[in-house]
C-alpha cells in the first residue's frame, strides 16, 4: 500500500515550511491530515528532507498522542475522558462503542477501516459532558445508547462528519 | 566562570569554574551517585540520584545546580537516602535481576549502587514486558530488558558521533530506546563505534563478545593462533589491572598472551607502517593526478561506514588503503599459507583492538579471500583483559616479553596511529623530504597533536604547501564536512577518527574520560620517543615485506575500494 | 481596507468602527464557543441569517470597512460561559439572553425580538419558578466580575473592527506612544499580576528579567496548551476574544524587547486555532502586526504552533522544546527560560489568561487592578466550573472569592440535590478541597497552604456518590499516561502508584499499600524533574489526607463507601422479596445465580461480575446492592 504513496505532496509540505527541522511537528501534522497517518516511507522522506535522523523523526512521532503510525478508519471517534466527562460517566460510552464494533483497548480500528475508537484528553467542552468527537465534530451529552445510534447513522450515511 | 566557597556537608569547599554543584561535590571527595551524568555529554538530569538538600530543606539535582558563593548543601540526609533508595527500588523493579549471568556483572552501575544502598527487597510486582534482544550488529548487543532509560547512549550517539541511530521512542512508562521503527541495528546506519556501550551503566548495550571462540582456537592443537596487538591497547590495558592510564604494558601483554597459549604475538604497528607507506604514496599520486581532495584517511572503520551510508559523495576521497589491521591480517594470512602447507596447522588471526567497529570491519566481504576472513576474531582490550583474568594471570607482576619475529617490529610513526593526529603525523614524516631530527620536531609542533577536536596544519612537501586537518569525534567530522561542502575550508588531507581521542578512546578500551585519553596519548608519544625507528620507511621489516610476500599482490593485499564505487 | 500607520489613524478607525456599530439597530449574538457549537449554534446562526435576509433585512456579519446604512448585526460571539444552558443567544439592545435555543425557535425569535421588541418568554432562563430576562440578573452571572472575559459573549469574536470599536488596541497604542519598555514592565510589576497558568510567578518581574538580557533576539511565547482535564478558560479566551490576548502579547514584546511571538495551542482546540489565525491575519491586514506598528518603529510577528497531544507540553521548557520540533520533554534548569528559553534565547512565557489581563492594566493602571481581589493575588481569575454542579460553565471572579460563593451562589449547588463532597482544583496537579474549605478564599497563597493550587483554574465538583479513591486513580491514570518518561521518579513512580490504586479499587489493596503510596508520593514530589512530576502525586496526597477513611474502607473492609467501585459492589437477593421466578438467573451473563423455582434464589459472590443486569431484570425489586 505504501508503494503507491505520492511523495509530491510530502515535498510540497516540506517546502511550505522552508525545510526547517524546527517545523517537524507541523510538517507531520500536515502529512497526517494528507495521508490520514504517518506512513513509514514518508517519514523517511521527510527525515532526509530536513537532514535529521530517522530515529529522531520516529522519536517525535511516537511522543505525541495525535500521531498515528497506522492507518485510521474513515470515522475517528474519540471519547473525551477528561475529568468532567469521566465523572459524568464517559467510560460506559467507550465500552459500548468498543463492544458494538468489536474493538478493544489494543485494537482501535475496525477491519473494514470504517471506524477508529480512541479516548482523548479533555476537549474543553466540559459543560456538555460527556462528549465525543467524530472527525473533530463534537457531539455532546452522550449516553451509550445515543452513541450507538450515532454509529448507526454514520454507517447509513445519515450523519456526515 | 564563577569562583567562591560553598559548604558541602558542613565542609568548606572552594569552587572555581566547575560547571555544576555535582562536580564540586565530587571534587570534595564525595562520590555522589549518578546514572545519567557524564561530564562530557549534555546534562540530562533524569536519574535524580544526585539530589542534594539545600539550607531551606529544598531538594534539587546537583547536576543541574550552579555553584554559588556561600551555598550550603547536604548530600546525605535521611530524606535523600530514602529517596535514593526508592529510586533504586523503582529501577530494579523494572529491571531484570539475573546479575550473575549478566555480561556487565561486576561493572554495572545499577548493581553497584543497589549494593551500596543495601537494597534487599523490591516491593513492586514484576509487570515487565519482555523485549527481544538485538544480536544483529557485529559490534554491539542490545538488550532492552536491562535498559534504565538514562539516555546516555542516545546522547553519545547524537552529540559525539552525530549519528542519532538510536533515540527515545514513545513516552511515559512505555518509554524505550530503539532505532527508528524498532529496526534491528543491522538495518540502520549504525557505525559500530560502540560508544553507546561504553557509556551504558547497565548491561543494556554491551559489546559483542568473541571470547569463547578465541579460547576455542587457542586451545585447538590443529590451529596456529597468531595475535596482532593494536598500538592503543598497550597504553590502556594496564588500567584494567590497577595500573595508570598511559603506562605502556605491551611487554606484559605479550607475556600474558604467551601464557594463555597463543602461538605468535605481533604488533599491528607494523601494519600501521604499511599503511603509512601506502597512504603516503597514494597521497603523492593524488597530488600528481590532481585529486580528488581532500583525501580522507581510511583507518577508522566507523568513519568508513559513515561515508558509505550517509555521505557517499565523499567515497572517492577516502583512501583506498586498508586499515593497518586488515593490511596486516592479509599479509599474515598470505605468509602463513606457506607455513600451513608445511605443518598442516591452519592460521587463526586474532586482532586485539581498542575498537568495536573493527569487529564489523573484520567481517566485511571485501576482507575475505577464498571464503575466509583475513582477521578471524577481533577482541577488544576489555575482552582480552577478561581472558587474562580468567586465566588467573597476575598481569601487574608479569615480566615483559618481546613480540615475535618476523612481524614484531614497528616504527614510532606506526605506534602513534593510536591517537588522534597520529596518522597524519606519520604520513607527514613519510612525505617530507628532510629526514633529520629537527624536521621531526617541526612536525611534532605543526599542530596535529593534542585533544582539540579540529586541528589544522600546513606543511610543505616539495614545492607545495599542503593543508591538513585532523578531526576526531564523528560529529565534529560531520561539522567539518559541512564546512568543506560550503567551501568555507579546504584541505588536502584529512585524518578522521570516529572516537574522541582516536583509537585510544575506542569503546573497546577500559572506560575512560578526558584525563585518561590524554594520558594514553602521551603513552604512545613516549613510545615513539623511545623507539629507534621513527619513520615507517626506515622499518627494515617493511622492505622485507615489499620484497617478500607483498611483491606479487601488493595491491590486492593492501588496498580496497569501499562502497558502490566503480 | 483600512491600514493604520499611526496613533491618529487608529483613533480615526475606532471612531469609524464605533459609528458602524451604532448603525446596527439590533445585534444578535449567537454563542460560537465550542460548547454551543456542539449544541448546534451554527445552524441557528445560519437559519437566523437566512430568515432575516428573506425578510429583506440588511444583515451585517462583519463590520464593513466602508460606511454602511442601518442594519442588523449578526455575530458569532465568544463563549458566554453558561454552557449548561446552551446554545445561548443574546439580543442587544433588548438585553435579553435566550437559553437552550433550538432551530425551531428561530422563526419566533426573528419575528418577535429582531423585527419587534418583544421577548420570547419560554426561552428565558428560569430558576425556582422565576424567569430572568437580563444576563446580569441571573445568579450565575450576578456574582461574577468579568475583566478578561468582558468581551466573551458580548462581541463578534472574529471581527477586529468590533474589538477596535470597543477600545481594542488602545493599550498597545498607549504603550507604544507614551511608555518605554521599562515603564511597561514597571506598571505590570506594580499591578502585581501573577501568572495565571498555575505557578503564580509575578509577570512584571519575568518581563523585566527578559528585558535586561543582553541577547538581542528574544521571544514571547503564549502557553495555550491548556491540558488540565476540566479546564477551558484559555480556550474560551482564544475563541472568544483572541485580539485581547494578541494585544497582551504585543505589549509584552514591546516591553521585553522581542520582535517575535509564538502561540502554542492544543491540538484539541481546532476552533481556537482558526480564530487565532483569523485574528492574526486581520491584525496584519490592518497593520497592527508586522513592521513599524503604528509608526512607532516596533516590529512584531506572531506564529501559531499546534500541539500534537502531550499534556506535559504545558510545562514551560517542554513547550518551548516542542515549538522547536522536538519531543516535549522538560529540561533541567538552570538555565531558566528568561535566560535561555525558545531556541536558546531569552523568552517571556505566559499563559493566555495572563496576556489577556495586560491591556486592561495598561489602560486602567496598576492601582485599578490591585483594587480587585486580595493584595497579594490581585485581579480576577477565570474558572471552569464542571462536574456534579447545577450550572456548569465558564466563570470569572475576583481572586479570593470563596469556594462556597462559586459552587453554591454561581454554580447553583450540587446537581440532583446530592450532598457536596469535594472539589478538585487545579487538575491532575492540584488537590481536593472538602466542605471544611468552603470558606477558604481562592487565591495563590491560601490554596497552596492547604496543599492545592489555583492551577489553570479547573474546578470539578464531586458529590457523595463519587469515590475519592477512584478519583485519585483517575488522575494518576491521567498523569501516568501523560508522563514524558524522562525522570525515574515520575516514570516509574507514577506507574507503581497507579498499580497500587488499581489494586485498591479492585478490593485487593492492603494497609501496607497506603504506606507505600505515601512513600512513593514523597519521593516523586521531592525529586521529580519538572513541575508536573513534582505535583503528580498531589491528588493522592490530598485525598489520603482528607479521605483516609475511604481508603481504609477499601483496603480493610473491602468496601467502597460511595458505592462507586464496581469490583467492591456486593449484589444480594433479599429472600423476603424473592419469589423464585428465575428471571435473574436467566439474565445473569456468568451463571452466578441459582435456586429452585418458587424458592428464594441466591448469588454466588465469587463468580458474580457485579454487572447489575439482575437488578434490572428482577420484577420484584428483590435484588439490591449491599
Amino acid at each position: 500500500m505504501e508503494n503507491q504513496l505520492n511523495f509530491e505532496k510530502a515535498e510540497e509540505i516540506l517546502n511550505a515550511y522552508g525545510r526547517q527541522p524546527s517545523s517537524l511537528i507541523a510538517i507531520m501534522q500536515d502529512i497526517q491530515s494528507e495521508y490520514r497517518y504517518l506512513p513509514q516511507s514518508i517519514l523517511e522522506y521527510i527525515a532526509a528532507g530536513l537532514d535529521i535522523s530517522i530515529a529522531k523523526v520516529f522519536s517525535v512521532a511516537t511522543f505525541y498522542e495525535n500521531f498515528s503510525l497506522e492507518p485510521k478508519g474513515k470515522y475517528v471517534i474519540r471519547i473525551c475522558d477528561g475529568t468532567a466527562c469521566h465523572v459524568r460517566k464517559s467510560i460506559p460510552i467507550l465500552e459500548a462503542l468498543r463492544e458494538e464494533l468489536g474493538l478493544s483497548a489494543k485494537k482501535h480500528t475496525t477491519d473494514d477501516m470504517m471506524f477508529t475508537v480512541e479516548t482523548v484528553s479533555c476537549l474543553g467542552a466540559c459543560g456538555l459532558a460527556p462528549v465525543l468527537t467524530v472527525n473533530d465534530k463534537v457531539h455532546s451529552t452522550m449516553t451509550p445508547d445515543k452513541a450507538i445510534a450515532l454509529l448507526n447513522d454514520l454507517k447509513e450515511g445519515k450523519e456526515d462528519a | 566562570m564563577s569562583k567562591g566557597i560553598m559548604y558541602i556537608d558542613g565542609k568548606r569547599v572552594a569552587f572555581d569554574g566547575e560547571k555544576n554543584v555535582l562536580a564540586v561535590i565530587r571534587k570534595a571527595g564525595i562520590e555522589i551517585p549518578t546514572f545519567c551524568y557524564y561530564s562530557e555529554l549534555s546534562v540530562y538530569g533524569a536519574c535524580r540520584m544526585c539530589v542534594v538538600e539545600n539550607e531551606r530543606g529544598g531538594i534539587e539535582a546537583s547536576c543541574s545546580m550552579q555553584p554559588r558563593d556561600g551555598m550550603k548543601i547536604r548530600t546525605n540526609t535521611a530524606r535523600l537516602q530514602k529517596h535514593r533508595k526508592m529510586i533504586l527500588e523503582l529501577l530494579l523493579a523494572a529491571h531484570c535481576r539475573d546479575c550473575t549471568v549478566c555480561e556487565k556483572n561486576g561493572r554495572c552501575k545499577l548493581q553497584e549502587l543497589a549494593l551500596q544502598y543495601g537494597i534487599r527487597n523490591i516491593r513492586f510486582q514484576d509487570t515487565r514486558e519482555k523485549f527481544e534482544l538485538d544480536k544483529t550488529s557485529p559490534s554491539i548487543l542490545r538488550d532492552p530488558n536491562k535498559c534504565i532509560l538514562c539516555g546516555d547512549c542516545v546522547r553519545v550517539c547524537e552529540e559525539v558521533q552525530g549519528m542519532g541511530v538510536i533515540d527515545f521512542a514513545y513516552r511515559g512508562s512505555k518509554l524505550q530506546i530503539m532505532p527508528a521503527f524498532n529496526r534491528k541495528l543491522s538495518d540502520t546506519d549504525c557505525i559500530g563505534c560502540g560508544q553507546c556501550a561504553a557509556v551504558c551503566p547497565t548491561g543494556a548495550i554491551t559489546i559483542r563478545g568473541d571470547i569463547g571462540r578465541a579460547w576455542k582456537a587457542i586451545q585447538d592443537p590443529t590451529k596456529r593462533v597468531i595475535v596482532q596487538v593494536a598500538p592503543a591497547v598497550r597504553v590502556a590495558i594496564g588500567e584494567e589491572f590497577g595500573m595508570e592510564a598511559g603506562e605502556n604494558t605491551m611487554g606484559k601483554l605479550v607475556a600474558a598472551l604467551k601464557m594463555m597459549g597463543v602461538d605468535e604475538v605481533f604488533d599491528t604497528t607494523l601494519g600501521a607502517d604499511l599503511t603509512v607507506m601506502e597512504e603516503a604514496s597514494e597521497f603523492l599520486k593524488r597530488l600528481e593526478n590532481g585529486g580528488p581532495f581532500p583525501m580522507f584517511t581510511s583507518c577508522c572503520p566507523a568513519w568508513v561506514r559513515y561515508v558509505e551510508s550517509r555521505n557517499t559523495k565523499y567515497l572517492p576521497n577516502v583512501s583506498t588503503c586498508k586499515s593497518p589491521m586488515e593490511m596486516f591480517g592479509a599479509t599474515l594470512k598470505a605468509h602463513y599459507k606457506t607455513m600451513e602447507a608445511v605443518d598442516g596447522k591452519g592460521a587463526v588471526v586474532i586482532a586485539i583492538m581498542p575498537c568495536t567497529a573493527k569487529k564489523g570491519e573484520a567481517q566485511r566481504e571485501e576482507f575475505k579471500r577464498d571464503g575466509l576472513n583475513d582477521i578471524d576474531y577481533v577482541l577488544t582490550t576489555q575482552e582480552i583483559s577478561t581472558m587474562i583474568k580468567e586465566n588467573g594471570i597476575v598481569f601487574k607482576d608479569l615480566e615483559s616479553e618481546a613480540t615475535d619475529m618476523p612481524f614484531g617490529l614497528g616504527s614510532g610513526a606506526g605506534v602513534i596511529f593510536g591517537t588522534t593526529g597520529g596518522v597524519a603525523e606519520a604520513v607527514i614524516r613519510r612525505c617530507s623530504a628532510e629526514k633529520n631530527t629537527n624536521m621531526l620536531r617541526e612536525i611534532e609542533f605543526c599542530g596535529v597533536r593534542g585533544m582539540d577536536f579540529v586541528k589544522e596544519a600546513t606543511v610543505t612537501v616539495g614545492e607545495k604547501e599542503l593543508k591538513i586537518a585532523v578531526v576526531h569525534g564523528l560529529k565534529n567530522a560531520q561539522d567539518l564536512l559541512k564546512k568543506i561542502d560550503a567551501g568555507e575550508v579546504s584541505y588536502d588531507l584529512v585524518e578522521v577518527m570516529a572516537c574522541w581521542g582516536g583509537c585510544i578512546g575506542g569503546a573497546g578500551q577500559p572506560t575512560g574520560r578526558f584525563d585518561q585519553r590524554k594520558a594514553r596519548a602521551q603513552g604512545l608519544y613516549d613510545a615513539d620517543q623511545l623507539s629507534q625507528i621513527k619513520r615507517s620507511e626506515e622499518n627494515p621489516m617493511i622492505m622485507a615485506l615489499y620484497n617478500g610476500v607483498l611483491k606479487k599482490n601488493r595491491h590486492e593485499l593492501l588496498h580496497v575500494h569501499y562502497g558502490k564505487q566503480d | 481596507m483600512h491600514n493604520v500607520h499611526s496613533y491618529d489613524e487608529l483613533v480615526n478607525l475606532r471612531e469609524f468602527a464605533a459609528g458602524s456599530l451604532e448603525k446596527q439597530q439590533k445585534k444578535v449574538l449567537i454563542c460560537g464557543g465550542t460548547g454551543c457549537v456542539a449544541g448546534g449554534s451554527l445552524h441557528i446562526y445560519e437559519q437566523i441569517k437566512q430568515m432575516c435576509e428573506d425578510k429583506g433585512l440588511d444583515v451585517c456579519v462583519e463590520l464593513a470597512h466602508e460606511p454602511h446604512g442601518d442594519n442588523i448585526g449578526l455575530k458569532k460571539s465568544g463563549c458566554h460561559g453558561f454552557c449548561e444552558m446552551g446554545p445561548l443567544l443574546k439580543i442587544e439592545p433588548l438585553g435579553v439572553l435566550y437559553t437552550k435555543v433550538k432551530p425551531s425557535d428561530c422563526e419566533e425569535i426573528v419575528e418577535k425580538s429582531v423585527l419587534g421588541d418583544e421577548i420570547v418568554k419560554h426561552l428565558l432562563y428560569q430558576l425556582d419558578g422565576k424567569s430572568y430576562q437580563h444576563q446580569e440578573e441571573i445568579p450565575f452571572y450576578k456574582k461574577q466580575t468579568r475583566v478578561v472575559l468582558a468581551n466573551c459573549g458580548q462581541s463578534d469574536a472574529e471581527d477586529v473592527l468590533e474589538y477596535i470599536a470597543k477600545g481594542g488596541y488602545s493599550a498597545l497604542a498607549k504603550a507604544l506612544s507614551s511608555m518605554t519598555g521599562e515603564e511597561v514592565c514597571k506598571q505590570i510589576s506594580e499591578s502585581n499580576l501573577r501568572g495565571r497558568g498555575g505557578g503564580g510567578f509575578p509577570t512584571g518581574r519575568k518581563w523585566e528579567q527578559v528585558r535586561r538580557q543582553a541577547e538581542p533576539v528574544k521571544y514571547i511565547v503564549c502557553n495555550g496548551d491548556e491540558g488540565d482535564p476540566g479546564a477551558f478558560m484559555d480556550r474560551s479566551i482564544m475563541e472568544g476574544d483572541p485580539h485581547k490576548m494578541l494585544e497582551g502579547m504585543m505589549i509584552a514584546g514591546y516591553a521585553a524587547g522581542a520582535q517575535e511571538g509564538y502561540i502554542y495551542v492544543r491540538a484539541e482546540y481546532p476552533l481556537a486555532v482558526n480564530r487565532l489565525r483569523t485574528a492574526i491575519r486581520k491584525a496584519e491586514e490592518i497593520g497592527l502586526l508586522g513592521e513599524n506598528i503604528l509608526g512607532s518603529g516596533f516590529n512584531f510577528k506572531l506564529h501559531i504552533n499546534r500541539g500534537a497531544g502531550a499534556f506535559v507540553c504545558g510545562e514551560g521548557s517542554a513547550l518551548t522544546t516542542s515549538i522547536e520540533g522536538k519531543r516535549g520533554m522538560p529540561r533541567v534548569k538552570p538555565p531558566r527560560t528568561v535566560e535561555q528559553g525558545l531556541f536558546g534565547k531569552p523568552t517571556v512565557l505566559n499563559n493566555v489568561e495572563t496576556f489577556a489581563n495586560v491591556p486592561e492594566i495598561i489602560l486602567n493602571g496598576a492601582a485599578w487592578f490591585k483594587s480587585i481581589g486580595p493584595e497579594n493575588s490581585p485581579g480576577t481569575k477565570a474558572f471552569a466550573l464542571t462536574g456534579n454542579v447545577n450550572n456548569t460553565g465558564l466563570i470569572e471572579v475576583p481572586m479570593g472569592t470563596t469556594l462556597r460563593e462559586v459552587i453554591f451562589d454561581i454554580g447553583g449547588g450540587v446537581k440532583n440535590g446530592k450532598a457536596f463532597k469535594a472539589v478538585q482544583i487545579g487538575g491532575p496537579s492540584g488537590g481536593c478541597l472538602t466542605s471544611e474549605h468552603l470558606d477558604l478564599p481562592m487565591d495563590f497563597d491560601s490554596l497552596k497552604k492547604v496543599g492545592a493550587m489555583v492551577g489553570s483554574g479547573g474546578l470539578v465538583v464531586m458529590d457523595d456518590s463519587t469515590c475519592m479513591v477512584e478519583v485519585s486513580r483517575f488522575f494518576m491514570n491521567f498523569t501516568q499516561n501523560e508522563s514524558c518518561g524522562k525522570c525515574v521518579p515520575c516514570r516509574e513512580g507514577t506507574k507503581r502508584m497507579l498499580e497500587i490504586l488499581e489494586r485498591i479499587v479492585r478490593g485487593e489493596g492492603t494497609s501496607e499499600d497506603l504506606d507505600l503510596l505515601s512513600e512513593l508520593a514523597a519521593t516523586i514530589s521531592e525529586t521529580a524533574l519538572c513541575g508536573l512530576g513534582k505535583t503528580a502525586a498531589s491528588p493522592v496526597q490530598s485525598t489520603l489526607k482528607y479521605f483516609r477513611d475511604e481508603y481504609e474502607a477499601h483496603v480493610i473492609e473491602k468496601r467502597c463507601p460511595a458505592g462507586d467501585c464496581k469490583a467492591l459492589r456486593v449484589i444480594q437477593i433479599d429472600p423476603a422479596l424473592c419469589k423464585g421466578c428465575s428471571k435473574c438467573s436467566k439474565t445473569c451473563p456468568v451463571g452466578a445465580i441459582s435456586g429452585k423455582i418458587k424458592e428464594p434464589f441466591s448469588i454466588n459472590t465469587k463468580t458474580c461480575i457485579k454487572c447489575g443486569a439482575c437488578i434490572a431484570a428482577c420484577p420484584f425489586k428483590a435484588i439490591k446492592e449491599a
